[in-house]
């Protein structure tokens, strides 16, 4: 398990990056290398050239802005974890973290690497869907924006271009006071979920439902966004009849078999997280009452 | 004998040492001149191969030589030797060192590469031209012993290469005339051991001397070394063969194994040292695993529900080898009657050849499989008549006034099983207590309230320990006044330098931190069996206690010779034989141990030998019984299924304990294997025998978070079977944890669900069993 032979590069700049990506053949990028140090060594990649990108200034950093948070893609996810700011604008990011590996593999792992890997059961791309995040990713031939749905091609692939890389990641902010839930099922803490969902809910004056955003990960090859059930919930009061119904909705999702579970079984757990995570960011709502 | 650190918590002496990176492993053996082995391993079940050709691999840079096994005629050749031979067996159902034709597993190797590094060795690999005709595969055992099935072996008439019979009584006669009879069918399965550190070999020939060096991860350092030096057609002490500091066995790195033969003929055939070290990929390909049991069973008991008598057939899984000839199905069968008074028994096992990697003991060996029926049968008598569960135990405990208690089985030898000690129900009386069962009908209310679902379990043993024949040991005092103790039993983590010092320090009167104990290295000590079965406390704690008693006698005949005192007047304290009474009147053992050492010209005093020292060989004639009952609760999500032990309780009779701290972790690590065999492990194979779960994402070990504290109670019932008073800890815990969790689940599910008769369970079937009872 030692990985193929590879030239190493360490550019020390953005500018000096995009000149690698314009010159080399089939690259890597290396972030945390949580993902690509494994698959290296397995040999299910064999890139000519990796590119470590840990040494270029400014990859990294959280910023809030009125509207949005933008987050640099060799963001580590421990400081995500740690950071108050983040945590008291979007506090579902706090909760989602602590389900991503362990201490020792967030200590490493990046914003940017997982949502470059795509792995469908990752929490923080799933995080990046619900949150309406915008891809912000440059090249030899400029940078582009890529739109949030638009980002997840499908199984492990993402709207990233050859030669392209990500440089951050802008999330909405929601409103301080809203509602937030997140839920997952593994059968050991720090497993990839077999199924988990993360809500945000935000109420009117009359406790009515202004406006909602659920996401379900590790159950169809990307995470997926319950538009329907979002749209349903809009000025409705909370109930426990709605939950049943946007759980259903999960259940009816197009789930993957693997040789741990049936489709079927993610199937009931994806209605199970999901119930779970919406039933928590209504709580708000339920202790206005 | 005045004792000071025997039966005291003393932190573990190698501790230090390992924590600090300062420990030895194979891979810190780094020689001069050495390259670096890969294997080329079969990525088909069965097949044939047609061609093999290294040409572009040799091309490559780094490489030095690529080896299949006609490369090494003139130094070794053919199958392997059997370890264990039966007489079941006609011959050895073993592999070659490299494969010649037939490969029977994925992972079997065929080639290796040696590089100036592993990294150009691996890249090699993919350069080696590969033609492999596939043959048809036996995937299972169950397929293995159906009509029509294929062969494992091409050139084999059957799969099953035994059928093991263990009986005892008139079973028909109880059957007969029982009140019940209970049929059940259960699906067994345990995975391999994945210890922290994978295989690994140095092998190094002298070129001076002729000798052949191997340094090896081995339970059986001195089992590699005979079998080898019969292979090579040499003498056992032409060949070193040392266990260095080694992290974790748990029986798999017991078998002697192709991979450390081939390393040392490559060595010899390019005359350089060679190393290889196991990665993880290749520990789930090529260690032996123990894997899967079928049995249908049948229970007889009275109409108070007390077991009567068991009869019934197993089909075991034994992978495509035998290199540890029978003993793992042997031992399943050798677990029974288990704690239970059996009138009659009747058992049989077919061994059948899969095209799987080998199975072998893995912690338990084949006695947590015999655990987990005997409790589920008891339980199932409980069901069905409708009694507590501990009753029908009370019922058919073996009783303490019974011991010794002749169970009617018999041992490896032909002699009869007698238990020689112990108090069966009431260790099953303590675990229920300390577990508060009388307050779980509260706890379950508390937990319904919350939505889950509460279930407490049990479960109870008998294991037996401290296998024969021996494990010698050397006691030496040194000019210097240290103890130097050497034996062959290698260590794997156990604490031995830490137990094994204890009592050497108890029997010479000195402070623990002189005694050094030394690693299994043939050089140091001549003979050694194996770390396994849970033996090593009583065979080389025994042969310590035996030789540092030598030791201190000729310490206090030379002593009351230079002091002339009597020697019924000495007592041995503070490193000093002294005068009892007088203190000041003694002699240091250091300045014994000089004078014993010799001078020119200078008489050896006291008509003692020279050197202050002694071996001491303890002959296990007889078995030493540990026993235990764990209880535990689990807590189930109905909605996924989900599992969680969140109480665990343990009481464990190992006879005298050398040291409780190294005890409980024993216990400990032996329940968190029992978890894992109960709810995560699964080695799993698709019907082309390839493997689906080889990486540690797909094959789920428990973690720290998946683990309840685990809470101990010691009974100690001495052994009188050894002088040490000792019996086995190493495989107590894991034998009846998996049935003690697994009668939990079932608990927590209720009367109406199905009876549970199977492990591992996923939050899947546990759900799916959910649900079909609430239907
Ligand atoms: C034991 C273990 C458990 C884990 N459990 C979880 C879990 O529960 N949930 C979870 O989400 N993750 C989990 N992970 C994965 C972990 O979170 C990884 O860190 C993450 O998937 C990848 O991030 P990285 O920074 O390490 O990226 P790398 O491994 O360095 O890179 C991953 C891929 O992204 C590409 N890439 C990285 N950055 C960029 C960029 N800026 N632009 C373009 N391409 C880029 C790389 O080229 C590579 O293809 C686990 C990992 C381990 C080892």
């Amino acid at each position: 398990m030692k990985a193929p032979p590879f030239a190493y590069h360490d550019p020390r700049s953005r500018d000096d990056l995009i000149g690698l990506l314009a010159e080399l053949e089939n690259a890597k990028l290396l972030a945390g290398g949580q993902s690509l140090v494994p698959m290296l060594n397995f040999r299910v990649v064999a890139p000519d050239h990796l590119i470590d990108i840990n040494r270029i200034p400014d990859l990294a950093g959280i910023r809030l802005s009125a509207d949005d948070v933008v987050l640099g893609a060799m963001t580590r996810q421990c400081d995500l974890h740690a950071s108050a700011d983040l945590a008291a604008t979007a506090p579902i990011i706090r909760q989602a973290l602590a389900h991503v590996g362990h201490f020792q593999t967030r200590s490493r792992g990046t914003i940017g690497g997982s949502c470059c890997h795509l792995d469908p059961a990752a929490e923080l791309p799933a995080l990046c869907a619900l949150l309406d995040a915008e891809f912000d990713v440059a090249g030899p031939n400029g940078a582009r924006i890529v739109k949030g749905g638009d980002w997840f091609k499908g199984y492990l692939e993402s709207a990233l271009e050859e030669r392209e890389y990500l440089q951050s990641i802008r999330l909405r902010r929601w409103p301080a006071g809203h509602g937030y839930g997140f839920s997952e099922y593994a059968r050991r803490r720090g497993d990839f979920a077999i199924a988990g969902a993360g809500a945000l809910l935000e109420f009117a004056e009359d406790a009515r439902i202004g406006r909602a955003a659920i996401v379900v990960f590790g159950v169809e090859p990307a995470p997926i966004r319950l538009v329907e059930a979002e749209r349903m919930l809009v000025g409705q009061t909370f109930s426990e009849a709605l939950l049943a119904e946007v759980a259903a909705q999960a259940s009816a999702l197009d789930a993957m078999a693997d040789v741990h579970v049936s489709a079927a079984y993610r199937r009931r757990l994806a209605g199970v997280v999901t119930r779970r995570a919406l039933a928590e960011a209504a709580r708000p709502a339920r202790e206005a009452v | 004998m005045s004792t000071r650190y025997f039966g005291a918590a003393v932190p573990r002496l190698e501790d230090p040492r390992l924590l600090t990176g300062r420990g030895t492993y194979v891979d810190d053996v780094v020689l001069p001149g050495m390259l670096h082995a890969v294997f080329l391993r079969s990525s088909v079940a069965h097949g044939r191969v047609r061609n093999l050709d290294p040409s572009a691999a040799l091309s490559m840079p780094g490489v030095r030589a690529v080896y299949a096994m006609a490369d090494f005629a003139g130094f070794g050749s053919g199958p392997m030797p059997a370890m264990a031979p039966h007489p079941l067996l006609k011959s050895p159902v073993t592999c070659s060192p490299l494969a010649v034709d037939e490969v029977r597993y994925v992972g079997e190797a065929i080639a290796m590469v040696l590089a100036d590094s592993r990294a150009e060795a691996e890249d090699a690999l993919a350069a080696i031209e590969l033609d492999i005709e596939h043959l048809p595969v036996v995937a299972n055992a169950r397929q293995g012993v159906a009509d029509g099935a294929p062969r494992a072996h091409s050139g084999r008439e059957s799969n099953v290469i035994a059928t093991l019979r263990g009986s005892h009584g008139n079973v028909d006669a109880v059957f007969a005339a029982a009140a019940h009879r209970f049929s059940e069918t259960f699906e067994i399965h345990r995975g391999g051991c994945h210890a922290m550190e994978c295989r690994g070999v140095v092998a190094a020939p002298e070129p001076r001397s002729g000798e052949l060096s191997l340094w090896t991860s081995s339970q059986s350092p001195y089992m590699v070394r005979r079998h080898l030096a019969t292979y090579l057609g040499r003498d056992e002490v032409d060949i070193r063969v040392t266990a260095p500091d080694v992290g974790g066995g748990f029986g798999p790195k017991a078998n002697v194994y192709p991979e450390e033969f081939a390393v040392a003929l490559a060595a010899l055939a390019c005359g350089r040292p060679v190393k290889w070290i196991e990665d993880r990929q290749e520990h789930f390909l090529a260690t032996t695993q123990q894997r899967d049991q079928f049995w249908s069973l049948e229970v007889a008991c009275d109409a108070t529900g007390r077991m009567l008598g068991v009869r019934g057939h197993c089909i075991h899984d034994n992978g495509a080898y035998a290199p540890y000839g029978l003993i793992l199905p042997a031992t399943a069968l050798a677990s029974f009657p288990g704690p239970y008074a059996l009138a009659a028994f009747d058992l049989s096992i077919d061994v059948v050849l899969t095209n799987l990697v080998p199975t072998s003991p893995v912690r338990g060996a084949g006695r947590p499989n015999a655990a987990f029926v005997l409790e589920r049968l008891a339980d199932t008598v409980a069901r069905r008549l409708n009694l507590p569960r501990e009753e029908v135990r009370r019922r058919s405990f073996v009783r303490a006034e019974q011991m010794p208690y002749v169970t009617g089985g018999k041992m490896r030898d032909g002699s009869p099983v007698a238990y020689d000690s112990g108090d069966y129900a009431k260790a099953l009386s303590l675990v229920l207590d300390k577990i508060d069962a009388s307050g779980f009908a509260r706890r379950r209310a508390d937990a319904a309230a919350r939505g889950r679902l509460l279930g407490l379990g049990f479960a109870s043993c008998v294991e037996d320990t401290g296998l024969g024949p021996f494990e010698g040991a050397s006691v030496r005092v040194t000019p210097a006044g240290k103890v130097v103790v050497a034996t062959g039993a290698a260590s794997q983590g156990q604490g031995h330098a830490t137990t094994l010092a204890q009592i050497a320090a108890d029997a010479l009167g000195v402070d623990l931190s002189q005694v050094t104990i030394k690693p299994a290295d043939s050089r140091i000590f001549p003979l050694g069996i194996s770390t396994i079965a849970s033996r090593v406390a009583v065979t080389a704690g025994s042969s310590v206690e035996i030789a540092a008693r030598k030791v201190r006698d000729k310490a206090i005949k030379v002593a009351a010779h230079m002091l002339e005192a009597g020697e019924h007047d000495l007592e041995i304290e503070n490193g000093q034989v002294r005068v009892v009474g007088v203190p000041d009147m003694n002699v240091p053992l250091s300045t014994i141990a000089r004078v014993l050492s010799g001078s020119a010209g200078v008489p050896i005093p006291a008509g003692v030998e020279p050197d202050l020292a002694a071996t001491g060989y303890f002959e296990a004639n007889q078995l030493a019984f540990a026993y235990g009952s764990q209880a535990c609760e689990v807590e189930i999500d109905p909605e996924t299924g989900d599992t969680r032990i969140t109480r665990y309780v343990v009481a464990h009779d190992c006879g005298r304990l050398i040291n409780p701290l190294i005890v409980d972790g024993q216990i400990r690590g032996g329940v968190v294997h029992g978890i894992g065999n109960a709810l995560f492990e699964h080695m799993r194979h698709d019907e082309a025998g390839q493997p689906l779960t080889a990486t540690y994402a797909d094959y789920l070990l428990p973690g720290a978070a998946e683990m309840p504290d685990i809470e101990i109670h010691h009974i100690e019932t001495p052994s009188p079977r050894n002088p040490i008073g000792a019996k086995g800890a190493g495989e107590g815990g894991t034998i009846p944890a998996a049935a003690c969790v697994i009668s939990a689940i079932q608990d927590a599910l209720g009367p109406e669900a199905p009876f549970v008769t199977m492990h591992p369970l996923s939050p899947e079937q546990i759900v799916e069993w959910i649900d079909k009872t609430r239907k």
